[in-house]
């Protein structure tokens, strides 16, 4: 009944499983309907921004944003088989260089994006390092450290000048340049879909190549990645800092959009919305990782429709309690999350025609 | 009815299939074992008796069916299963492995004589009895399996290769302790071993298995004076 | 001289409360090989059912073990309703249902009793301790309390024969089911023991940091560096710990690093040992077969 969520503990089988076998449940099977449906995808996204109030375009490019984030994510634990609890650290890292940058030095925040991923690369890449040693619920461990502690460490007096402290940094809004055309909101929307797009892409062709395959097979069987010449130590760093990278290249995006940044918008909550992402959209799926953005910013407005039913106001804690039951719900009845879902329906409809 | 009876049963691991249809019998008070080859099946059907494995069939016990039953509410109706390895709790004492042992017994006074009773057929555990149980010999560990065993006041005890891996003199006192054993507590045993010759002397009836299979049963008499098994199995 | 005494005294206090969550922690992580990250969040939860009762009119010292008792059902409840069926599930499975539990508890705290801060009670007078101002009654009654607890926990541990089967259950679960013993049910054990620790060491502590529903998330870091520290495959180490990190947090906050980075100690704490000394100070180091 609880089936593999997760996808390192296929390194117990006896025989490891072919990472090409791995490739084609990862995406979906059919190339014909897959390139269909990216194609109404693609036009949905574009057409879109223009029947919306501006609110709803926000809350799109917010999701994009969060896709980004879970996409990172699942580079890591879905393709490599290493656990994060932390990566809400890289994505206030990844705010906050925007943020600094463009508060304190006045860059345009498209000047921004490329330095704020490079530095998550770099953090990711120096906490994958000695995190190497650390086997799967270790890494748990010092990531859920790394997440609970990031918040205390961006309000620490002694960068205040930089950071802003508690009270964090106010930026400017991007103006469009064509605001006869497209609205401030509907700017922005397109700058983080052009960015999403590169991204999505750069991974799909990432976890298909050579480096994709032995990310694969590490999760899959260490050792036998070890023996067949892997360099294990270089990939699962590797990996990380650029698991890091896009959550950070994500953090960037948020901090552009909400021209806000603050410590405390970067607490372990923030982690369990990704890991919710990750889980919900689908483990070692690239497209759920674009579900699962979706999926964790429309869950408060749900729990917002829990809580009027209860007469009450303030459901904004009540998001994590329902969080926390699609979590549990998904490791018991749906484990390869929403990207299997639409797998096992799109097969069967294939079957059938 | 037999005291154990088992029939038709199959045994999985995962996807493999290791017993493919499994028939035997054993008596109240009497010694069986299950001869064969490694991967003949042997450590499994002990398994399944137990409800370690997912099996098939049916398997009796003294009128009760032990089939589904977990593998703790099997041990209650009085089995002792000495495992394969001796599953000795290295990190407590020898004593305390032997109060486990008693787990399902009530009373002080029950857990004190069967405590005696242990340490009379094994004085070397006496001596031990506050040493780390991980720190005993080979041989001392697999009289601590045996004596736990003993300990639950069993019906019934299954032996899954005592002899493993101890030296010869020792296997010669192991098995003359289980002998009587046998004949004091009246305690049945099926017993499992590679060492066809020593399960044949201790043992009243025999069960040849070769891959999941029964292919030959018998008194051990019978078994023992068959040409093809000491060729196979005797070396003589 | 007199405030190294003090904040010495005062981090053994804090350091009790930390040895409680570490030794939940350890306990759980000897039984399942698993971090119960929500460990925090139960106790937390525990400790607003205290305080709902105390709001109901209920005395402190009724009100205790009563939570005690909650608690410890609760535990037993999460382990056969949750964590029973997914026995067998790969790591990501649990760490995803621990991490669940954690927001279910936080956001349903939030909720019913709101992310205002509450004072919650403490049972002992406030008046000095033999005349010296270096430990407040509430912290020496924390120790104590923290201490008869611990003593309990390692007779019931070393001398009941549940305690035995409840070890043995956690050393080779194998052998322990051919003894009869229902490994189950002693899980479901463990879990109700961790969980009544937890509101022991949430209704301490919650006087001191006033109670609301993010209370325990620092305090359950610190109880994992405990546990990191002492050593994960020993409970006693954890108790060591505990109260270890207890005492350095102060003295470094006192004299180093100053109170804003606290949980970064922590942190460099468990990342440190954990790379530096794995078994901890007092624990087995444990080889991995492959």
């Amino acid at each position: 009944m609880v089936a593999d969520v997760n996808t390192s503990s296929a390194g117990r089988r006896a025989i490891p499983e072919n990472p090409a076998n791995n490739l084609a449940i990862a995406g979906i099977r059919l190339p014909v309907w897959n390139k269909i449906l990216i194609a109404i995808l693609l036009v949905v996204a574009v057409i879109a921004p223009f029947f919306l109030e501006d609110f709803d375009v926000f809350q799109m490019t917010y999701a994009l944003v969060f896709a980004m984030a879970i996409l990172g994510l699942n580079l890591l634990t879905g393709f490599n088989g290493q656990f994060s609890l932390g990566h809400s650290a890289f994505f206030g890292i990844g705010a906050y260089t925007t943020a600094m940058m463009m508060a304190h030095w006045e860059v345009a925040f498209y000047w921004t994006i490329i330095p704020a991923g490079i530095v998550c690369l770099v953090a990711g890449f120096l906490f994958g390092l000695p995190a190497l040693r650390l086997e799967g619920l270790y890494l748990a461990l010092a990531t859920f450290a790394l997440a609970t502690a990031m918040p205390q460490i961006l309000k620490y007096h002694a960068w205040e000048d930089l950071t802003g402290g508690v009270q964090g940094l106010d930026l400017d809004k991007p103006e469009s340049p064509f605001p006869d055309t497209l609205s401030d909101d509907q700017y922005l929307y397109f700058i983080v879909l052009v960015v999403a797009i590169i991204l999505f892409i750069c991974a799909w062709n990432l976890v298909r190549g050579r480096t994709g395959r032995a990310m694969i097979a590490i999760r899959d069987n260490p050792i036998a990645a070890q023996t067949m010449g892997v360099n294990n130590a270089v990939y699962k760093s590797l990996t990380f800092g650029v698991s890091a990278l896009y959550t950070g290249i994500a953090g960037s995006m948020s901090a552009i959009i909400i021209q806000f940044v603050a410590p405390d918008s970067f607490t372990f909550l923030l982690a369990v919305t990704f890991l919710v992402g990750l889980v919900v959209g689908g483990v070692a799926s690239i497209p759920g990782a674009i579900f699962g953005g979706f999926f964790v910013l429309l869950i408060p407005n749900i729990s917002e429709a829990v809580a009027d039913m209860t007469g009450r106001t303030d459901a904004k804690g009540l998001s994590w309690a329902v969080y926390g039951l699609f979590l549990i719900i998904t490791v018991y009845v749906m484990p390869s999350g929403a990207a299997g879902l639409v797998r096992l329906l799109v097969g069967k409809l294939a079957r059938r025609g | 009815m037999a005291f154990l009876e088992v029939k038709g049963l199959e045994a999985f691991y995962g996807h493999t299939q290791a017993l493919h249809g499994l028939d035997f019998e054993l008596e109240e008070g009497g010694i069986t074992t299950i001869l064969g080859a490694n991967g003949a099946g042997k450590t499994t059907t002990l398994r399944s008796i137990c409800g370690m494995v997912r099996n098939n069939g049916s398997i009796t016990f003294d009128g009760n069916s032990l089939i589904g039953k977990a593998t703790e509410n099997i041990v209650r109706l009085g089995i002792a299963h000495v495992p394969e390895g001796r599953g000795t709790f290295v990190r407590i004492t020898t004593e305390e492995n032997l109060r486990l042992g008693a787990y399902t017994i009530k009373g002080a006074k029950n857990i004190a004589d069967a405590m005696d009773r242990v340490y009379n057929y094994f004085p070397r555990l006496k001596e031990r009895r506050n040493q780390q149980a991980g720190t005993l010999s080979g041989g001392e560990q697999q009289m601590l399996a045996v004596g736990r065993a003993l300990m639950l006041r069993p019906r019934l005890m299954l032996l899954d290769e005592p002899s493993f891996g101890l030296a010869p003199l020792i296997v010669k006192e192991l098995f003359e302790i289980l002998r009587s054993i046998n004949n004091d507590e009246k305690v049945s045993m099926l017993l499992v071993e590679q060492n066809a010759t020593l399960a044949l002397n201790l043992a009243d009836h025999a069960y040849l298995l070769e891959t999941g299979r029964v292919v030959m049963s018998g008194t051990s008499e019978d078994i023992s004076s068959d040409e093809a098994v000491r060729q196979s199995y005797l070396g003589y | 001289m007199e405030y190294f005494l003090q904040q010495t005294l005062s981090g053994l206090a804090n350091g009790a409360i930390y040895a409680c969550v570490a030794l939940a922690v350890v306990m759980i992580y000897q039984a399942i090989d698993h971090f119960n990250f929500a460990q925090g969040e139960m106790a937390m939860f525990s400790t607003f059912i205290a305080w709902q009762m105390m709001q109901w009119g209920m005395p402190f010292w009724l009100v205790f073990p009563v939570c005690v008792v909650i608690s410890f059902a609760g535990g037993v409840v999460i382990e056969r309703v949750i964590f029973g069926p997914i026995h067998n599930a790969p790591v990501l499975s649990h760490v995803i249902v621990f991490i669940a539990l954690f927001s279910i508890f936080n956001s349903l705290a939030g909720f019913i009793w709101e992310f205002t801060i509450k004072p919650f009670p403490s049972p002992f007078p406030e008046k000095d301790v033999l005349g010296t101002n270096l430990i407040a009654m509430h912290e020496l009654g924390m120790i104590g309390i923290t201490l008869v607890m611990l003593v309990m926990i390692y007779l019931f541990f070393r001398f009941t024969p549940i305690g035995l089967a409840m070890r043995a259950a956690a050393a080779n679960p194998v052998s322990a089911r051919l003894v009869g013993i229902s490994v189950k049910w002693m899980l479901s054990l463990g879990w109700g023991l961790a969980a009544a620790i937890g509101a022991v060491a949430g209704m301490l502590i919650a006087p001191m940091v006033y109670l609301e529903p993010n209370m325990m998330l620092g305090i359950l870091l610190y109880g994992f560096a405990g546990a990191v520290v002492g050593g994960l495959t020993s409970p006693g180490g954890a108790v060591a710990g505990g109260f270890l990190v207890g005492v350095a947090e102060n003295l470094a906050g006192a004299y180093v690093i100053g109170s804003e980075l606290k949980l970064t100690f922590a942190l460099v704490l468990i990342v440190g040992v954990l790379l530096l000394r794995p078994a901890g100070l007092f624990g087995r180091v444990v080889v991995n077969r492959v």
